[in-house]
């Protein structure tokens, strides 16, 4: 067999991946450089408190969220990985349901909600609890819940396969042994649970710190994150410049985060890695 | 298996379903609500915004757009992923493997920073057509998924079979077209849906990549929501959704919905 045939069938592949993406990646890091110095662009960034407060703002939706959707995956993954078989696979159709649902109308559904005639301020109203409408939408709390709400199927799927695997005679030998509950989990189901917790973590974290439609929708120009600033340099005020020099500072953040949780992985769990 | 989980721990995770499916049933409720606002519980009972999504052209000309980009897309993706994924799997070395991740680029790139790329070189440094630069960010944002699920279910093909053939006298590409190919069939169609319903789904990448006359519907959809709070964008969430039903459904039979939870 001709040795060039796997080349012949890696190639169009591999070419569009280059034209399309890493070109035009590598055009809007020369775009950055388009200043007096070719670091003018991100001491500007860096330079501004508006700036600097939407990269504060963006970490800390992310890192909230991540931490949120660990909480509400763990337990939930343990319960769907020790059900029957059949009401397994229907708690995991109701997980990817949402994951396959468009964001908008995902997004959309917690407008429904948190709206000033929406369903949280009619209850509340209802009860007596406030007399007028409060601003729900539009806080920081509106896009966490979103971006929460977006997120956590992600987490749950990620730590089903891992929870699986953690055999119910380890978990018996844990109690029979005299463990608590809670000491069962923190020294046996955390540690082997670790590598699906990196892997969902990533997943979250990396999708919320560069989420667009519910940052939009939810948080609007009061919550402004580093995606829907990019939108406005690039779209509103044409500042080209700033716009590749966030979407740069976008690319570098995840992957020094994709990195630091993968290292951090391996020190917690140093068999499994 | 045979350990139950602890009560509070189920009730735990019943709440989190709730969280997850109940906007959704919300978003429901409020499309047959027979009011000008959104409301829930609705009031009244109502399809007119059903009728209604079907009146706003808007919707009817981005869904046919969203349509082409994510039919035409995805066959291009398959049509670069298949002889790639095939590839990838047929001979396994070093290079392969580095290949392999290669194709998991388009996915690690943030999509927003992507679309905005791709509209300054493309559309606006290479002057192309809106439609063509739509169609070509598509093909690579879904090029993971056709690479991965081929790749998936060719890990399952037998190459002796193929052998087999070859020392019988057929040459390769038929060997691929009538013995490979049919073996892999239900590994592709995972891959077209599933590459389908991200092109579809997609808000960052065709935000940058519309133009004047040419808009995709989830654009549309991001457009309406700002502007109008009637229940005609619940109806046509209802109508995706049960679109999704259908995708799941195809899904199961092809790959299985287990394929999520690895």
């Amino acid at each position: 067999m001709k040795k060039s045939l796997p080349w012949l069938l890696l190639a169009p592949a591999a070419l569009a991946v280059v034209v399309i993406l890493l070109l035009p990646l590598a055009g809007t890091v020369g775009l950055t450089f388009d200043g007096r110095e070719w670091y003018s662009n991100y001491v500007a960034f860096f330079r501004s408190g508006l700036n600097l407060s939407v990269l504060y703002r963006t970490l800390e939706i992310a890192l909230v969220t991540t931490a949120i959707s660990i909480v509400l995956g763990l337990p939930t993954a343990h319960v769907i990985a020790r059900s029957p078989k059949s009401r397994r696979t229907l708690l995991i159709v109701c997980a990817v349901f949402p994951l396959l649902t468009s964001t908008v109308v995902r997004s959309f559904s917690w407008i429904v909600i948190l709206g000033r005639n929406g369903f949280v301020n009619q209850v509340l109203q209802g009860i007596g609890v406030i007399d007028t409408p409060v601003g729900l939408l539009y806080t920081q709390t509106a896009v966490i819940v979103g971006l929460v709400h977006l997120f956590t199927p992600l987490m749950i799927l990620s730590l089903v396969g891992v929870m699986e695997n953690i055999e119910a005679d380890v978990l018996q030998a844990a109690s029979s042994l005299g463990a608590s509950p809670a000491a069962t989990f923190r020294q046996v189901v955390l540690p082997l649970a670790m590598p699906g917790i990196v892997v969902g973590s990533v997943l979250v974290f990396t999708g919320s710190f560069t989420a667009y439609t519910t940052p939009q929708l939810l948080g609007g120009d009061r919550q402004t994150v580093l995606a829907t600033f990019l939108y406005q340099k690039a779209m509103i005020s044409f500042d080209w410049a700033m716009a590749s020099t966030i979407a740069v500072l976008m690319v570098v953040l995840t992957v020094v985060v994709i990195l630091a949780m993968n290292s951090l992985a391996r020190r917690l769990n140093p068999v499994g890695a | 298996m045979a350990r139950r989980s602890h009560p509070a721990l189920v009730a735990f995770a019943v709440l989190v379903y709730i969280f997850l499916l109940g906007p959704l049933v919300i978003v429901a409720g409020t499309a047959f609500s027979d009011t000008q606002f959104l409301a829930f519980p609705p009031q009244g009972f109502t399809g007119r915004w059903f009728a209604n999504v079907f009146e706003v052209s808007a919707f009817r000309e981005t869904f046919w757009i969203s349509l082409q980009v994510a039919v035409f897309g995805t066959l291009l993706s398959l049509l670069l992923g298949i002889p790639a994924a095939y590839a990838l799997s047929r001979y396994r070395n070093q290079v392969t493997k580095a290949f392999a991740n290669f194709f998991v680029l388009p996915i690690l790139v943030p999509e927003i920073v992507f679309g905005f790329s791709v509209l300054n070189s493309m559309s606006v440094g290479l002057d192309l057509p809106i439609f063509t630069t739509l169609l070509l960010g598509h093909m690579i944002i879904v090029l993971p998924y056709s690479v991965r699920v081929v790749s998936a279910s060719l890990a399952n093909f037998d190459y002796s079979i193929e052998e087999a053939a070859v020392s019988l006298g057929s040459n390769r590409l038929k060997t691929f077209f009538t013995i490979v190919l049919p073996n892999i069939r239900s590994g592709i169609i995972a891959a077209f849906i599933l590459a389908f319903i991200t092109s579809l789904n997609n808000v960052p990448v065709s935000l940058f990549l519309t133009g004047p006359g040419i808009s995709t519907l989830p654009i549309q959809m991001l457009t309406y929501v700002e502007n109008f709070f009637d229940p005609t964008v619940a109806a046509l969430s209802v109508m995706l959704m049960s679109f999704t039903v259908v995708v799941m459904v195809a899904i199961e039979r092809t790959l299985g919905l287990s394929y999520f939870a690895r």
